[in-house]
């Protein structure tokens, strides 16, 4: 017979969950709440109803600040994963050389944003940046990485997935070192070759990794901010305002309280219905299994 | 927790395909991955090394004429270096320890107690996983402004006391240290309280070193939350004065800018150098 605790358990989650209450579901609700508002921050709110979000959607500026985050989340997610993946694979092996492109690699992912985002901002300058005299050199035509609207997200993409890839590949290194020796034993004993070990011996045990790595980087790449408004401010003509600089921008720059409140309710719904996806993708691909390293 | 057993620093016993001597394409190739990762730091190291008007001269130079330190004198007079530091730390260490001390006692109770609302509590705890910060903020921001918070150590600490992951963590870490421990323990007559800090926490020192760790590097680096809970110096955080070095329109002094860089990132790699180990089981750990 087990003693029972003599402090309520409940006690013991108090100060977690008043935290919890007061940082993330008052929060939450007043948001929601505050959507319905025109408001300033210097005269009296006022209710407007579902102005806001008729505001939003009527000149197509939610559906592009949608897509635009969509596109810059399918190449950040698809990049870091692949590479993440290819570097696991290559840098899996013993030896201190292999150690230390690992911890280079993953040290990008420790180094404050506002330092990775200068740097870049300086690499890819037009002027004077290492990257334009690359292509000088190669005699390539010029790239405005920062300057042309429709090379802009994809060089924030780039550069977010320098940042990141270090992520997935601790994580794809987990997984690997999961998958038994003896499976590629026998694989390689029935003659299979390395690119067929990996297609039907090591990817099928590293699938709920995989799920698990597009989940979070997901989830961070919907979270990109510090990129933007270091790199490029939103620009140029707008083509870099990711949703979380479009929330930042109602806000302190335009002092729309209720219109910053209404992006930050459908940036919540976008968020939890790919959470939600993800994690449907992730319970469907793994029956009975939760992942290789819970 | 696989996880817990990864090692990076690569010791001879790596499961895999691995333990057969490197061909030379994959050393070829690990030397280009890294090149890639490691030549942008040591440009960010070169230029801040440089005179302002060799940048202007040939700004692509790979290593500076005449080296020199003049940059980083100057980032000292146009920023608080020292006062800056310390607050970020001070912000990054309170998050770390407060976020310790909470989630123990409530990693405890998801891990070993039975109570009705169990699963409710541990479905928010799961909820909170999925809310970030860069949703709330603009509540949040307006929360704090009403009862003149902002500015403050409060806004930049406070709301990052909870830590959903780290209770997740501590949670998990919990499950496999046995009740014999903690009814050995009660039998003695040591309080709840005493279980949680004196006896498991120490059993749980690798996880709690790993939660602080990676809490305080996230916290150390963060840019967005003091960006937008600070209107004024009082409580201005390093990431921010570095990136007010480069002011928009006039032309960027570079040298002064990648200095600043230098002096925000070496101590977090310097950090990540020696804890690499549990750096890295923390955020793998999140698998």
């Amino acid at each position: 017979m087990t003693p029972r605790a003599r402090s309520h358990p409940w006690l013991m989650l108090g100060p977690s969950l008043a935290a919890w209450v007061v940082f993330v579901f008052v929060p939450l609700g007043l948001g929601a709440y505050q959507s319905l508002f025109s408001w300033d921050m210097l005269t009296e709110p006022a209710w407007v109803g579902g102005a806001n979000y008729a505001a939003l959607a009527e000149g197509g500026e939610l559906w592009r600040i949608l897509g635009r985050t969509l596109g810059f989340s399918v190449l950040v997610v698809g990049g870091s994963m692949t590479l993440g993946l290819l570097l696991a694979l290559l840098l899996d092996r013993p030896g201190g050389l292999f150690a230390f492109v690992r911890g280079a690699i993953f040290s990008a992912y420790v180094v404050s944003w506002v330092a990775v985002a200068l740097l870049w901002v300086l690499l890819l300058d037009p002027d004077r940046g290492v990257a334009a005299a690359a292509l000088r050199a190669l005699h390539l035509p010029r790239v405005g990485f920062l300057s042309d609207p429709a090379a802009a997200v994809p060089t924030l993409a780039a550069v977010t997935v320098w940042k990141i890839t270090g992520y997935s590949m601790i994580v794809f290194l987990a997984g690997l070192r999961a998958v038994p020796r003896s499976l590629h034993e026998a694989a390689a004993l029935d003659g299979a070759g390395a690119l067929a070990r990996f297609r039907w011996v090591t990817w099928p045990l590293l699938r709920p990794t995989a799920a698990f790595v597009a989940t979070t980087s997901l989830i961070v790449s919907f979270q990109a901010f510090d990129v933007v408004r270091i790199m490029t401010g939103g620009g140029p003509a707008r083509a870099t305002t990711l949703f979380v600089y479009a929330v930042y921008e109602q806000v302190f720059m335009n002092l729309s309280v209720g219109k910053a409140s209404a992006l930050a309710v459908v940036y919540f719904l976008v968020l939890s219905v790919l959470a939600a996806l993800q994690l449907r993708a992730w319970r469907s691909q793994t029956p009975g299994s939760r992942g290789t390293a819970t | 927790m696989a996880v817990a057993d990864t090692r990076l620093e690569g010791d001879g016993d790596v499961i895999g395909a691995s333990s057969r001597r490197a061909p030379s394409w994959a050393t070829v190739l690990a030397i280009v991955a890294a090149a890639a990762w490691v030549l942008p730091y040591a440009w960010m190291v070169v230029t801040s090394l440089k005179p302002l008007d060799e940048i202007a001269r040939d700004p692509t130079a790979p290593l500076p004429a005449h080296p020199q330190l003049d940059a980083y004198r100057e980032v000292f007079a146009q920023i608080p270096v020292a006062r800056y530091t310390l607050v970020t730390v001070g912000v990054a260490a309170a998050i770390g320890v407060l976020q310790i001390a909470l989630a123990l006692p409530a990693g405890y109770a998801l891990a070993k107690l039975r109570f009705v609302g169990k699963k409710t509590a541990f479905a928010l705890v799961v909820a909170c996983l999925l809310v970030p910060p860069q949703v709330t903020f603009v509540s949040v921001f307006l929360m704090f402004a009403k009862v003149s918070l902002t500015n403050t150590f409060g806004a930049l600490v406070l709301p990052f006391a909870a830590s959903a992951l780290g209770t997740f963590l501590v949670r998990q870490a919990l499950m496999s240290v046995p009740d014999e421990i903690i009814e050995a323990a009660r039998l003695d007559g040591a309080s709840e309280l005493t279980i949680i800090y004196r006896i498991l926490a120490p059993l749980l020192r690798p996880t709690l070193v790993s939660v602080f760790l990676v809490s305080f590097v996230y916290h150390y680096s963060d840019y967005f939350w003091p960006l937008v809970m600070t209107t004024d110096d009082t409580v201005r955080t390093l990431p921010l004065g570095i990136a007010l070095l480069k002011e928009p329109g006039s032309g960027v002094r570079w040298h002064v800018v990648m200095a600043g860089n230098v002096i925000l990132s070496v101590p977090v790699l310097a950090l990540f150098a020696i804890a690499q180990k549990h750096l890295i089981r923390g955020v793998a750990g999140r698998a």
